[in-house]
């Protein structure tokens, strides 16, 4: 790492990022979301599929174009890729996704697919056997190809790589969501350790709760495009704000045995391309006030109006 | 709750599979009994599904298959192939983790609902049609008389889900076998279908077999649990004293491997 870090090693600031379809609506996928990640610190961003969070990784990434807002790494702005070729604030991210068949090359051994990101790096004095050694893999593995490896050990190969790049920043989205659950635990809790061991930064991103809950510092919920809620992750979990928060947590069962039937969050997450007015939970909010349905929440930590700090308190 | 003892909608006895010469079960007994839902828990690889799939008789090629599998009063192991398509999908029906599996794209939800009604009930078509929609409306899709027109793809994965259960429970099976069917969803709609199971169970009294490898929902929704490892249940019993009293080391190192301890949360 060259770069000097003052402040958040990723800041992302009102992204607005938008899927155009030709003779569809435009999907603002991401409707003004706000989030930060410092160096050695764990954020799980949270969600139900289709609330943004893969568009949001790809697009600090430098996958997807913002229509507004920044997106900051290192102190440098993203900007996609293509238009400026080795954008200094891209050499140090690397992204880990939900599918470990389809992110590796079939054809080659995984230790040249390692080797591929010690080079980016600049590392001469690793062996890509050193990288799966600290995965949990056999040094003799890298000999293998990609379809000798089971599910997790291949999502493992996969975190080696991008680990191989020396990332400042490491992206997961949904990394342990195609692994067997006895997998699930152990693959995030490598990717944490190997994170904060190495003083990069790791945005992690799933859908299960629980996992993010055990290895996140802090946690970020999103719906529908936003950030709704943020905080260290114990206190969420004990005392969440935001009545969408209490109603994801609330949806997960325990595992007591006493046969309690998990709470239902009534209706789907709403067409990101016609979101409703005022508070975008408004509709399925148990809470909701006259004021929800004509003024957006702008606010954090806890983008709600039974939550409004003083100066934005409503009228 | 009382756990009645009545007699078993389903048993399977010594049920033993191989593939391809490698043994995959051996010997498993598990029981079901009408408006009760059995967990079977374990990990992937220890023969959850290929049990199910014994049950419905679609095992892959070069499988051979020893043991019991009784139900009313017939071993389905050994049954004609025609008769046993008198009771797959109709007596028996399952679910599957991910809803594509049993629902076919090109088709809409009606003719879905409705392609097996005719030959396993006997009914006409305008019947078919209205019990189509009833069936719609049981398992909460908004709108059923219009989803009816509508194809898989232009719901939700909760919503695909749920009509999934409604072509399940089309021919007024006596059996379900869900595998896995929440493992795909967010929470929020897991709840959903979790509800809707148990509702479905109580209400139409079905034997339910749940296939799942969450322990949470395992707590939620089952009556009886089974835990199976390598092949073999090694634990059975009330959901209550299998998770809160396990007597098998495996079943404890299972509930011990959680991210949330157990009990943590409750009260
Ligand atoms: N390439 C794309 N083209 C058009 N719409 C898209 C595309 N990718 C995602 N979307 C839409 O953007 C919204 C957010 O999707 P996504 O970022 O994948 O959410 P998540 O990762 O939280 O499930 C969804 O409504 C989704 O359908
Ligand atoms: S702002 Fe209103 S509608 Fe939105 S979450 Fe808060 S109480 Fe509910
Ligand atoms: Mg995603």
């Amino acid at each position: 790492m060259t770069v000097p870090l003052t402040g958040p090693l990723l800041s992302v600031e009102d992204l607005v990022v938008e899927h155009r379809t030709p003779g569809r609506p435009v999907v603002r996928a991401v409707a003004g979301a706000s989030l930060h990640v410092a160096a050695g610190e764990v954020v799980g961003l949270v969600g139900e599929s289709g609330c943004g969070k893969s568009t949001l990784a790809r697009a600090v990434c430098g996958l997807h174009g913002a229509a507004s807002g920044r997106i900051l790494v290192g102190g440098h702005p993203v900007t996609p890729l293509g238009l400026r070729r080795r954008d200094p604030a891209l050499t140090g991210v690397q992204m880990v996704f939900q599918d470990p068949y389809s992110s590796l090359n079939p054809r080659r051994r995984v230790g040249a697919q390692i080797a591929d990101g010690l080079r980016t790096a600049g590392d001469t004095a690793t062996e890509p056997a050193d990288l799966l050694e600290r995965v949990g893999l056999p040094r003799a593995f890298a000999g293998r190809y990609p379809h000798e490896f089971s599910g997790g050990q291949r999502q493992r190969v996969a975190i080696a790589r991008a680990l191989a790049a020396r990332p400042s920043l490491l992206i997961g989205d949904e990394p342990i969501s195609a692994l067997d659950a006895s997998a699930q635990a152990q693959v995030a809790r490598l990717m944490r350790d190997l994170a904060v061991e190495s003083g990069a930064g790791l945005l992690f991103i799933s859908h299960d709760l629980s996992v993010v809950r055990l290895i996140a510092d802090r946690i970020a919920v999103m719906y529908l495009g936003k950030v709704v809620e943020t905080g260290p992750t114990a206190e969420v979990w004990a005392d969440p704000k935001h009545p969408y928060t209490r109603a994801l947590l609330a949806a997960i069962p325990s595992p007591d045995g006493a046969g309690v039937l998990p709470a239902e969050l009534p209706g789907d997450v709403p067409d990101p391309a016609d979101p409703p007015a005022g508070c975008r939970f408004h509709p399925r909010c148990p809470f909701v006030m006259d004021v929800c349905r004509e003024r957006e929440p702008d606010f954090g930590p806890a983008a709600c109006w039974l939550h409004a700090p003083e100066s934005s308190s409503t009228p | 709750m009382t756990a009645e003892s009545g007699t078993a909608a389903l048993s399977i006895e010594g049920l033993r599979l191989s593939i391809g010469g490698h043994d995959v079960l051996h010997g498993v007994d598990l029981s079901l009994e009408a408006g009760r839902v059995h967990g079977l828990a374990g990990e992937s690889g220890s023969g959850k599904t290929m049990t199910g799939l014994a049950v419905l008789g679609l095992l892959p090629h070069g499988s051979r298959v020893s043991g019991r599998i009784a139900f009313g009063g017939r071993d389905l192991l050994g049954m004609p192939a025609r008769e046993l398509n008198q009771v797959r999908g109709a007596k028996i029906a399952m679910v599957f983790q991910d809803p594509a599996t049993s629902l076919h794209p090109m088709l809409t939800v009606e003719r879905q609902l409705t392609e097996h009604m005719g030959h396993h009930l006997g009914v006409g078509r305008k019947e078919a049609r209205e019990r189509a929609a009833g069936l719609l409306a049981k398992v909460r899709i908004p709108g059923p008389e219009e989803a009816l027109k509508r194809y898989p793809h232009q719901f939700s994965g909760g919503m695909r889900q749920r009509i999934a259960i409604a072509v399940a429970l089309a021919c007024e099976p006596e059996v379900l076998i869900a595998d896995e069917p929440t493992t795909a969803l967010d929470v929020t709609v897991q709840a959903g279908i979790l509800r809707l199971l148990r509702g479905l169970c109580d209400d139409l009294g079905l034997a339910v077999l749940l296939v799942t490898h969450d322990l949470g929902v395992m707590s939620a929704v089952a009556d009886e649990v089974s835990v199976m490892k390598d092949g073999l249940v090694v634990e059975t019993g009330p959901r209550g004293q299998v998770l809160r009293e396990p007597r098998h080391p495996y079943t404890r190192s299972l509930l011990d491997a959680l991210p949330v301890p157990p009990g943590e949360n409750s009260p």
